[in-house]
């Protein structure tokens, strides 16, 4: 193993660090420090994740109660969205289109990449900051500004996007003002997340500690690693994309319009000569590697929490490193699988679910790794690691539930209805979002000091658990009695949907329920800020450098320069005294603790 | 604090920060563009009609440009071989062609974009028009970005020279890998829209 002069001198540098003194501003919100940046990702995510479920929750009503106005506060909504208190279609339109892309693009993946991946990733690899501080600023700044005009969009004459996160052109290309906005939004999240992906990788590459060699990385590391070619590469054509439409809306060419078109009676006025089905290419192009750019940070928390409280080393860790790269891979080649429906014959159709068979075999690898790392663990079951261990089973159901929904002939039943947004929320509702509440319980005292509350911790945990499979499971049984998805009604003038409908009221409670689960973590989150139980550099006994840092770190994070010993997950060494080796610990510091 | 090899190349990788970070976004780039030629395949094969580039384009004005945007790598080049040489005032030279190069490009552009919509060749008209227009303001606008970067080297940004010139030198040496990849564009752009 080379040994590398990574970090400068630290210790000095540190005592200037210490002095330096920036203003209010600097040093909170126009910040370049990756911590701060991260905590802002995370704070905004967590803000936006709670927005797109409250957009859910009056769906839900709908759903549950089509037409009925809404008891209270559905009057507040204005003559143009809920006259009278009951949903306009429009308006379900816009909470739908709007509750998927505010979920996936500026709740998930800025808490699960920008958010995690900001805040821990230096700190495990025992870099001062990013590779690029005023980038990273500037890509959560422009994040911000997508949100924001995402945001502003209910605003404008006709509301926000109605034409559902995917945009499917033509009906984007006629629809109001609002799918102008998003288009522009989803610019500036595409420019946010080509920054902060360039930064992650070549922070990865350079900045790491004296002896952290490639497969001394922990799996987080990994995971984020991937995760940025991902974003890197598949976003782009998502933006080609995104300015055809904007031609097609503002110049009126015809990249997404056919010719002959005809909306409402009506030629429309566009010369036509265009492919409609060249966006459903271009859009998930981007959106089936955006699928594992979702769940791969996920698997990357998960695997932390779980070595660390089976007190075990990761069964399998050069495996799924090899699997994650395959997994990222394979994801640039499966995204037909979402248009088995478009006519492109049984060959090409041939080709795709070939590949999305192929790329289910990673995943497996690396759910299975992570179940066959608790064999034989001394498990210690505290809040995190409820979550982490929750993560496995209901993201398996994700996964299973996904193998029919790849082959072109199972698909054809199940093809947009409830089955389908069922699976995927098991992926990352209850799969991706509990690996996130596991994520903020586990480096929650690093990131202040102070531990999160056990007991409102599992009062959190349990009811959750409980209250999002009743939301999700009875879509499964919606979607093969054949109830289609972004239904107005969810169905009811269908008579063949009748005999199930009754779910709706089910999953309705059962979503409410699930915001009443949520209380207990905002009141622990704010309150431990505050009054939790003070901690060390390493409450957990973990392995990994980021617990070589104070809690929290302070700028410049390590108070000497941090050097790897060994592998990331030494736990349980036969014939150590501890059950726990970290990798920043030398022999001889190892021997005198 | 100071963020490690900014300037110096890390022993291991053989690389400074810059330079990976450059190439990563010329990655993402490629995507960009690779993504808007795939589709002008896409719509080029489901076309029942497709013009001909010159029977719509001006071909000599173009050919002018992809001989202007050349010589501007050139000169690129030659800005960041003086700075290695040591010498400022050739730098600041052939970085100033380089400029001027991009605003010729970009006059020379102006000129074709006006006579198209004199004549109502607009977006609007057909998909052809359409990925032309699209492709090459794209493009139009990562020239006005190298230029950007290129101008603030050669003015505010020299100030560098005098402290770090190493890092200077890098600095010159990722812009004008950016300013290459720009000029490689028009090399795929030209054939494609004027001359197939």
């Amino acid at each position: 193993m080379a040994t590398l002069e990574t970090a400068p001198a630290h210790e000095a540098e540190h005592e200037h660090a210490g002095h330096e003194h920036l203003g209010f501003w600097r040093q909170y919100v126009f910040s370049t420090d990756h911590k701060v940046i991260g905590i802002q990702y995370a704070m905004t995510g967590l803000l936006f994740l709670f927005f797109g479920f409250c957009l859910m929750m009056l769906m839900r009503w709908q759903l549950a109660y089509p037409g009925r106005a809404l008891p209270l506060i559905g009057k507040l909504f204005g003559e143009d969205r809920m006259p009278g208190g009951s949903m306009l279609p429009e308006f379900y339109n816009q909470l739908g289109a709007m509750h998927g892309t505010i979920m996936v693009f500026m709740g998930v993946v800025p808490l699960a990449v920008g958010g995690f991946g900001n805040f821990v990733l230096p700190l495990q690899i025992g870099a001062p900051d990013m590779a690029f501080p005023k980038i990273n600023m500037a890509s959560y700044w422009s994040y911000f500004l997508g949100g924001m005009t995402m945001l502003a969009s209910f605003f404008v004459p006709g509301g926000a996007a109605q034409s559902g996160w995917t945009s499917y052109a033509p009906l984007s290309v006629i629809a109001g003002q609002g799918q102008t906005m998003w288009l522009f939004g989803m610019i500036f999240l595409i420019t946010s997340s080509l920054l902060g992906s360039i930064n992650f990788i070549v922070t990865t590459i350079q900045l790491r500690a004296n002896g952290l060699s490639f497969f001394r990385l922990p799996f987080f590391v990994w995971a984020q690693l991937v995760t940025s070619f991902l974003l890197l590469l598949a976003f782009p054509p998502l933006e080609a994309a995104g300015v055809m439409q904007l031609m097609d809306r503002l110049a009126g060419s015809s990249f997404f319009m056919p010719s002959g078109l005809v909306v409402s009676g009506q030629h429309v006025a566009y010369t036509g000569g265009g492919n409609p089905l060249l966006w459903q290419h271009l859009f998930w192009f981007l959106a089936h590697p955006e699928v594992y750019v979702l769940i791969l940070p996920a698997f990357g928390i998960v695997a932390e929490v779980i070595a660390n409280n089976t007190r075990k080393p990761l069964w399998g860790y050069k495996i799924m490193v090899y699997s994650l790269w395959f997994l990222g891979f394979m994801s640039f080649i499966v995204w037909a699988h979402h248009m088995f429906f478009t006519g492109m014959g049984t060959t090409m159709a041939t080709f795709f679910q070939t590949t999305t068979m192929i790329i289910s075999i990673p995943s497996v690898v690396i759910l299975s790794a992570l179940f066959l790392s608790l064999w034989g663990g001394s498990i210690r079951f505290n809040t995190p690691m409820l979550f982490a261990l929750a993560f496995l089973p209901m993201f398996g159901i994700g996964g299973l539930t996904g193998l029919p929904l790849g082959l072109s002939a199972a698909d054809i039943p199940l093809h947009d209805t409830y089955y389908v947004i069922g699976h995927f929320h098991y992926v990352v509702a209850p799969g991706t979002i509990f690996a996130l509440f596991a994520g903020v319980y586990h480096w929650f005292p690093k990131a202040t000091g102070r531990k999160m509350s056990e007991r409102l911790g599992k009062l959190h945990f349990w009811p959750s658990l409980i209250f999002i499979n009743g939301i999700f499971m009875p879509m499964f049984i919606l979607g093969l009695a054949g109830v289609s998805r972004r239904l107005y009604d969810g169905g009811a003038s269908y008579d063949f949907a009748k005999p199930v409908l009754h779910w709706n009221v089910f999953m309705s409670f059962s979503a409410w329920g699930l915001a009443l689960a949520q209380i207990p973590f905002f009141i622990n989150f704010f309150l431990s800020i505050k009054r939790g139980e003070k901690v060390g550099d390493n409450p957990w006994e973990a392995t990994t450098l980021e617990w070589a840092a104070p809690s929290p770190p302070p700028h410049g994070n390590f108070t000497t320069a941090p050097a790897a010993y060994r592998g990331p997950y030494e736990y349980s060494v036969p014939g150590h005294p501890a059950d726990f080796t970290p990798q920043f610990l030398s022999a001889q510091q190892q021997a005198t603790s | 604090m100071e963020i490690p090899f900014t300037v110096a190349e890390r022993p291991d990788t053989g690389l400074n920060n810059g330079k990976i970070g450059i190439w990563l976004f010329l990655a993402s780039e490629v995507m960009l563009f690779g993504a808007l030629f795939a589709s002008y395949l896409m719509l080029r094969i489901g076309a029942t009609v497709w013009p001909r580039g010159d029977t719509i384009l001006n071909v000599p004005l173009a050919t002018v440009n992809t001989i202007v945007l050349i010589s501007s790598s050139v000169t690129m080049v030659m800005a960041w071989a003086s700075l290695k040489r040591n010498d400022f005032g050739k730098f600041r030279l052939f970085q100033g062609l380089t400029i001027l190069a991009g605003l010729c490009f970009l006059g020379i552009k102006y000129v074709e974009y006006s006579a198209k919509f004199h004549h109502g060749l607009l977006p609007s008209k057909n998909t052809f028009l359409a990925i032309y227009f699209t492709l090459t303001g794209l493009h139009g606008l990562h020239v006005i970005g190298g230029m950007v970067v290129n101008g603030y080297l050669w003015g505010p940004g020299a100030k560098l020279w005098k402290t770090d010139p190493e890092h200077f030198t890098n600095r010159v040496e990722n812009s004008g890998l950016f300013w290459h990849f720009v000029d490689l564009v028009w090399i795929f752009l030209f054939p494609i829209l004027y001359l197939l």
